[in-house]
């Protein structure tokens, strides 16, 4: 088994860091670059920073908070939300961005992620997946969870996969900003689908979702908010967590690199 | 900025996260010019090649703008080079992604794609990404004179890639990363030219301070 990564979640209404409840509800908590820093020396994997009013505002205030976080974040930065077109990747790109994360477009125009992958290489394109609990199955939302598209969440995994993406962000709309806990359910019908690494999202409470979403669920990566910001854990207490789970993380010199 | 006031120059052929290293270099005090100028890269007092994306292109991209020529000069002079990622890869004689490619051929060897499969028939996702160890059993372990002079055993630095070095001659293998079980080469060193598979403008302070300790070759 692979090192997960354990992956800091930045929800972002510029020029504010926000946490919402399943998307709804945003409180502002503070300046994104510095808590990006924070993570970073607590020894967060990656950082994920998603504008999550991106379809409706203009987003260079975004890309100046990527531009201003990445001069002291050394850690690869996945960013997300309102990308649309091969321009809008390469201004996320030339901002500092490692890799972009993309829902709504995706699901407009599938075409898009191989036209992503090609350009920019499969590990650049993330395929964001919000994911809703309808009668039997799940359903991909967009729009931060708004909209229905219709779309089937364990076929549109599969066929992204197929389409180029490298990597698949899974948020359980559901549980979005709750922390009631993962939709450890939904994680494992994904992860059982595709070969490419999947970042379970959405819902972590206390450190036994996490083990619960790496263990049952076998996500590749955890994506954590809420709790970091509301400073209920820090990314070291996750860490030193996953170590006596016996769940392979990267270990930290003794000087915090 | 004058030729002469670089300490760094990384090469800008379309094909990578050229800010990272940029400010990964800025932060332990270099002074770093992004360069397509062949004339400023076979002149350069130490190079950086980057990338990211697929062999068969970057390759392209580096000959279209009379690249590929520039290197093969700088190499000659003896300055240190330093390949990143697909930059590394391109350093060896052919890559295999998209159909066979000629490289640059400066290491030998072979790029190819990483196994879908453990020994023990698992899948193996690819690509590789996340952070691994570096391990040097089987290699060259003597890391004095190299960038990871300062690293120990076991640092943990950041890979995402999907392709890997089938290098002809471990005197050039510097160390290894273990991944599920498959030893993948995470740094080459032949004389003047260095080759990391990971991204140390990615990799946290261990990072850092390889890019820092290359200044210093």
């Amino acid at each position: 088994m692979r090192n997960i990564r354990i992956i800091a979640r930045l929800d972002i209404k510029a020029p504010n860091l926000v946490k919402g409840i399943q998307f709804e509800g945003l409180r502002k908590i503070g300046d994104p670059s510095k808590f990006a820093l924070k993570y970073y020396l607590q020894g967060a994997d990656e950082i994920f920073c998603a504008d999550i009013v991106a379809s409706l505002y203009e987003r260079n205030s975004l890309l100046d908070i990527i531009n201003s976080t990445t001069n002291n974040v050394f850690i690869p930065i996945t960013v997300g939300g309102g990308i649309r077109s091969i321009k809008d990747v390469t201004s996320a790109l030339n901002a500092g961005a490692d890799k972009v994360s993309i829902n709504t477009a995706a699901i407009k125009k599938p075409g898009l992620i191989t036209e992503v992958a090609e350009k920019f290489g499969s590990q650049c394109m993330v395929l964001s997946i919000q994911a809703k609990y309808r009668n039997s199955g799940w359903e991909a939302y967009y729009d931060n969870g708004r909209e229905s598209s219709g779309i089937d969440v364990i076929e549109w995994a599969k066929k992204g996969q197929d389409l180029g993406a490298g990597e698949i962000l899974l948020t359980s709309v559901d549980r979005e900003g709750t922390a009631k806990g993962m939709d450890i359910e939904l994680i494992k019908a994904v992860t059982n689908v595709v070969t490419i690494p999947v970042i379970a999202s959405g819902g972590i409470g206390n450190l036994n979702d996490i083990g619960l979403a790496v263990q049952e669920g076998c996500a590749d990566a955890v994506s954590v908010a809420h709790v970091l910001h509301y400073e209920e854990l820090t990314v070291n207490e996750i860490r030193q967590y996953c170590i006596e789970k016996n769940i392979p993380v990267r270990r930290l010199s003794v000087d915090g690199a | 900025m004058g030729l002469s006031m670089a300490d760094i120059v990384v090469i800008d052929y379309g094909h990578g996260n050229l800010k990272s290293i940029q400010r990964g270099f800025e932060r332990v005090g270099k002074r770093v010019v992004l360069s397509s100028d062949p004339s400023i890269i076979s002149n350069a007092d130490r190079l950086i090649l980057p990338g990211v994306g697929a062999f068969g292109s970057g390759m392209r991209h580096l000959e279209k703008l009379g690249l590929a020529d520039a290197l093969h000069d700088f190499v000659k002079k003896g300055n240190p080079l330093l390949g990143i990622c697909l930059g590394m890869q391109m350093l060896f004689d052919s890559g295999k992604e998209y159909g066979m490619h000629k490289g640059l051929g400066l290491i030998p060897g072979i790029v190819d794609k990483i196994s879908d499969k453990t020994k023990s028939e698992k899948i193996r996702k690819i690509p590789h990404i996340g952070w691994s160890a570096l391990v040097n059993t089987g290699c060259n372990s003597n890391w004095t004179d190299s960038c990871l002079t300062n690293l120990n055993q076991g640092d943990y630095v950041y890979f995402v890639h999907s392709y890997m070095a089938m290098i002809k001659g471990s005197e050039y293998l510097l160390s290894q990363c273990n991944d599920e079980g498959l030893l993948i080469p995470a740094a080459v060193k032949k004389d003047n030219i260095t080759g990391l598979q990971f991204h140390p403008e990615k990799s946290g302070k261990i990072g850092l301070k390889i890019l820092e300790d290359f200044s210093n070759l």
